[in-house]
This record gives C-alpha cells, structure tokens and sequence, in this order.
C-alpha cells in the first residue's frame, strides 16, 4: 500500500499549487522576512561575540588587586558626601596571593588563575628610550588567562632567567630581533639586560609598545615587591558570569575584584543597545511577515469559497477546514524559514567576502546555528499558523449554500 | 410499506428575517419519500425547488416545521452531525457540476470517501474507478474536470454522489444545461443507481418528458405543495 496524504494536506497542498501566484508571494515575503531576521541576528551575534572577543583576547575577565589605599575625611553626619581625594597609588602586594589564589581557583566558574607582577619601567637600547609596563609572570599560567602563543610572530611565548618577550611595536621603535638585547631601566634605579626571546603582536598598539614579560622572580626584585604580585589575573567559564564571580570574590577576601564587565562598561551598554534595537528590527519583520500571510490567506479564502462550500456539503466539517488553511499558514511558515535560512547564509558568506578587516582576513565567518535554523523555522511556522487562524476561520464557518453560490 | 427515508412536515424558509425584506419562500411543507422512490421536484422558476433541496440535504436550515431523515428529526442535532449525516447519508448533484478544479476526475469521485474515513485508501480508489467505469468515465479518470465536457463533468459528478453509496441522492436540475440525448443518458444512470443500490432520489427538472419517467412527480408553486403524485 503506497502512502498517501490525509484530507487536511492532502487539500491544503492542492490549493496552495492551485493558486500558484499567490503561494509564491507568500512565500517569497515569507523567506525574506526570515532571511533578514537570521541574516541580521548572525551578523549582529557574531559581530558582538567577536567584539568581546577582541576585548577579551587581551584582557583578563577577572582581576584582583589589593585595596586602593584613600583618604577619607572622617565625617560624622552620614547625610554629608564622603570626599574622596585620590592618593598615588604606590605599588604594593595582594596579602597572602597564595591563599587568595588557592581561593579563587576553588570558586565555581573559575577556569584559570594567573598572579601578575606589573610596574613602569623604561626600556633603553642606545639613545632610544621607551616607557613601558614589565609584566613578571608565569608564562605556563599567563598562557590561560590571554592565548599568547596565538600572538607570536616571532619566538616563543616563554620567559627564562633574563629572556624576556616583547611586542611588535617596541621591537620596531628600538630596532630590536630576536635574539637580540635590550636593557630595563627603572625609577628605583634597578636595570637588567633582558635577552629578547619572543615578539608578539596582540593586536594593539598601545599594548604591543608596551608590555615587557619577564619572569616573576625578576620582576618581583626589579619591582622591589619580593615574594608579593601586584594582582591575580582570572579566567571564568562563562564571560557574562565575571561579574557575579568578581562580587563574590570580593565579599570572600575584601579585596577589590574587577571584572571585564566593569571596566568595559560602556561597550556593554552599547552591546545591549543594539541587542534592544535588533529585536525591535524583528519585531517589526515578524509583524510584517504574520500581515503578509494574513492578507493572501484571507483572499485565497475568499477565492476557495465555493470549493470551501462544495467541500463542506460533501461532508467536511467545520475542523477539517480550518486544518486545511491553518496547514496552508504552517506549510507557507516552514518552507519560507529553511528558504530564508539558505538566503541569509548565502548573504552572510556575500557579505564576509565583501567586507574585511584592514589585515584582508575575513571581519567574521560565514555561519549558521542549527540551533537557531530551527528556532526561526519554529517560529516562523508558528506566526504561519497563527496568520491563518483568522482567515481560516472565516472559511470553516461559512454556511455551505451560502459558499457555493458566492 | 418502507420507513420513510425523508419526512418533511410544515417545513417552512423564510429569508431575511427580521428585516423589512422578509420574505418566506416556503410555506408549510408537508412531504415524504420511501425507500428506493424515485421522485422528480418540477415547478415553474423562483418556485422554490432549489430553496427545498438544499433543506433537505442539510446544506441550510429550516426555518420552522420538522424535517426527518431516516427517522431522526435533524432540529435536535447539533452541526456537526448535521455534516456527518450530510456526507454519510446524502448524495447531492448539483445543476452545475461543481467539482474542485485542482484535482482530478478520479480524486473528485473519492472526495465524499476521503472526508468521511480522513484519508484516501485503496478501496476509495477501486470504488472510485469502478463508478467512473459505470458512467463511462474510465479512460478520463485522471484528467482535471476542466479537461472534461459538460456532460461529462455532470458524469463525474454523479459518480461522486454515489461514492458512498448514500440512502438518498439528491439532483438539482442534473440534466440542465445539457443536450437531449447526454440528458437522457444522465437520467438513465441515476435510474440505474436507483434500481441497483435501492437509495431514494428527488431531482428536480424543467423536461417534462423526463419527469414523466419518474415514479412519482411532485409538483411546487410558489413555495406550496400543489400535487404530490
Ligand atoms: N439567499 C436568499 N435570500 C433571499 N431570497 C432568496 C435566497 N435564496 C433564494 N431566494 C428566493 O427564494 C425563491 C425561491 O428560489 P429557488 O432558487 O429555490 O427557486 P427555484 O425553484 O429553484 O428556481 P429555478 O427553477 O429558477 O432554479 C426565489 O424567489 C428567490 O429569490
Ligand atoms: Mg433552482
């Protein structure tokens, strides 16, 4: 026995091939109403995922650093403003970085703990004199909190003794290769000769002038803080968690936690203002779509009328019509989602070879969530279906004399 | 004598009701027909026929008296029995054929069929292409009732109203719009039907001479009754 179609498709299909104008209208609005909504949603994700990532690719998500030290007026009215006044902040050690550390490592979330011993430095080849930050580090642990490997352009990311890695940039101010020397010069008057060992570029100027990675016993002596780091750089499992991680960090050892999400505020707002304002784009397309099958399914009725009554005085019931357009609003729905999912991919692998970073690679890849196919598929057909239920309606309670003779 | 298939008593249909154009096309209907009659409806036009067939086959409600079908008075039912009952136990040809132009001669026969058991099988289908073998319709079985004359289009649709083999069919000027001769054979196959499966049929007719070879000729003025064989 071969398959075949029960009433309800088996109708819905004969009429959706029978107005055939009609059905490519619909399901033309259909696919570029999904199309534009996938198509700016993936663009839209990935753009921010690849924004956060810039951010983050250089930055810790978590970082601890001892209390800043203030000077408080001592006022005894609480209804007075506490005036502040900033105080040079001299370098100091994170009180017992081990246990902090062993502690912050044991908290739920947290992937990676890294201490950092940071401070200014000059760097001095021949007459040329640079400023910048010597990070004293662990390189092995440093590698988890920003993939410096990935960075390399020359060398290798690891310290040694006096081997020390240093950014494109400086490399090209002071004329520095591999291999090559370069003496750290301090304001406690400490220097050290470093032999450059590795050459990385993050993708940041700024940075790329200025971070010197040394040890962390050479920078703890150069820096004058032996024993002690200058803050403990985290990694969490998930970014959107920083902040919750970094509040309750900070109520666990009363030191001052910042998350990535406090120092980079404003991109934050920013992000979420564009998330508002993509949904209300889809919103507005998702309204369109749902008139768009409305209006055609309500003329398609109008025109099945009399089928609509012959069916009916055949015996079709007032349900089995309304199946048969709401399976017409559904079927519309689902194949114009996978259509407009196929547009919008083709769109963003257009778009992705079209625009490109200053560097020619790629400003993000061309890709499609299964996830979010079938999301969009789910709803589309579900704005299909609930299009159809007026016009539908209208259609299975007509009186079947009524609809014949129309 | 058999148990009347339909028992009209005191029917009436009055049309806008409520408003200043009421107007009541029938008048206190009193009719029945047995099991296996087979009746022709004649009566000049506007007389109603059109009005009182479409009550009967359930397409439109009464607006007063009683109407049976196999014994159950239909008042009482609520619509969805009405449209079981309509597609189960009447077989209704229309003066145009009305069949549905997207689907095929053979499909349009195992319409009534699809409805009644919610998807075609295959004995809808050798049911079907047997009907439409009986109305000389085989060859045709897969062409589109646009791809059909008149005559056989009224064909095809005969055939659809005996797809269920149905108590009571029901044909509004079937032969209408046709030549004598295909007129002839239409009636002659609603005739055999009628003679084979036993259903009742009332079909309403203009041609005097086809009404003559009915058993029984009911005759309707202005929406009464004025000579019921
Ligand atoms: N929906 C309606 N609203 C108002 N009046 C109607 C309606 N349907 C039918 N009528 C009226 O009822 C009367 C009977 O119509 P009906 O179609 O039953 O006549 P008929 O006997 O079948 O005529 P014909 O032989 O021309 O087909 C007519 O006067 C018609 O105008
Ligand atoms: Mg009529």
């Amino acid at each position: 026995m071969r398959f075949r179609l029960p009433f309800a498709p088996l109708v819905a299909l004969r009429f959706l091939r029978e107005g055939r104008m009609q059905t490519l209208l619909i399901l033309a609005g259909t696919t570029g109403g999904v199309a534009v909504i996938v198509f700016l949603t993936q663009l839209i994700t990935q753009l921010q995922a690849q924004i956060v990532d810039r951010v983050l690719g250089t930055q810790p998500h978590v970082v601890i650093r001892p209390l800043e030290e203030a000077n408080r007026r001592a006022f005894d009215d609480p209804a007075a403003a506490v005036v502040i006044e900033p105080r040079a902040q001299r370098l100091r050690s994170v009180d017992q970085w081990e246990n902090v550390a062993r502690l912050a490592a044991a908290m739920p979330g947290v992937t990676a703990v890294s201490p950092t011993v940071t401070g200014p430095a000059f760097a001095v080849r021949g007459q040329a004199n640079k400023s910048v930050a010597l990070m004293g580090i662990d390189a092995e642990r440093y590698r988890r909190i920003v993939r410096m490997e990935e960075y390399m352009v020359a060398g290798r990311f690891a310290v040694d003794g006096t081997r020390a890695v240093i950014g494109s940039e400086l490399a090209k101010d002071l004329g520095i290769r591999l291999e090559d020397k370069l003496r750290v010069a301090l304001p406690n008057g400490r220097d050290e000769l470093l032999q450059v060992g590795g050459i990385f570029d993050i993708g940041n100027k700024d940075l790329n002038r200025r971070w010197v990675f040394v040890t962390l016993p050479l920078a703890q002596s150069l820096l004058d803080l032996p024993g002690g780091v200058s803050n403990l750089d985290l990694t969490v499992a998930d970014i959107f968690d920083a902040q919750a991680i970094a509040t309750r960090l900070q109520g666990a050892t009363g030191l001052t936690v910042d998350s990535w999400m406090q120092t980079n505020a404003q991109l934050l707002a920013a992000l979420r203002n564009q998330t508002v304002s993509n949904n209300l784009i889809r919103s507005f397309v998702i309204l369109i779509v749902a008139l768009g099958i409305a209006s055609v399914l309500v003329v398609s009725v109008v025109q099945k009328q009399k089928e609509i009554g012959i069916l009916r005085a055949m015996g079709a019931s007032r349900a089995m019509i309304l199946q048969v357009f709401l399976i017409q609003g559904a079927l519309v729905g689902a194949v114009g989602s996978i259509l407009g999912s196929l547009l919008a991919f083709g769109l963003l692998n257009m778009f992705s070879a079209i625009y490109r970073n200053a560097d020619g690679s790629p400003l993000f890849a061309a890709q499609l969530e299964p996830r979010f196919i079938v999301l969009a598929a789910l709803v589309a057909t579900g704005v299909g279906l609930a299009s159809a239920l007026i016009p539908a309606r209208r259609a299975a309670k007509m009186d079947p004399v009524q609809a014949i003779r129309a | 004598m058999n148990a009347p298939v339909i028992e009209l008593v005191g029917l009436t249909k009055a049309y806008n009701i409520g408003t200043p154009v009421e107007a009541e096309v029938l008048h206190g209907i009193d009719l029945s027909l047995a099991q296996g009659e087979f009746a022709a409806l004649i009566g000049p036009s506007g007389s109603g026929k059109s009005t009182l067939l479409n009550i009967i086959g359930l397409l439109e409600r009464p607006s007063g008296g009683r109407l049976s079908i196999g014994g159950r008075d239909t008042a009482a039912l609520p619509e969805a029995e009405i449209t079981a009952l309509r597609g189960r136990s009447i077989g209704f040809v229309f003066q145009f054929h009305h069949l549905l132009p997207a689907f095929s001669a053979l499909e349009n026969v195992m319409m009534p069929t699809i409805i009644a058991r919610g998807a075609p099988d295959d004995e809808a289908e050798a049911t079907a292409l047997q009907l439409l073998d009986a109305v000389g319709l085989k060859a045709h079985a897969h062409k589109k009732p646009a791809e059909l004359s008149g005559g056989q289009q009224q064909r095809v649709a005969i055939a659809r109203a005996l797809a269920l083999r149905p108590r009571l069919i029901l044909a509004d000027e079937p032969t209408g719009n046709l030549d004598t001769h295909t007129a002839d054979d239409i009636f002659a196959l609603l005739r055999a039907f009628n003679q084979q499966t036993g259903c009742a049929c009332l079909i309403v007719t203009h041609d005097p001479r086809l009404a003559a070879r009915c058993d029984r000729t009911i005759q309707l003025v202005d929406g009464s009754i004025a000579s019921a064989g």
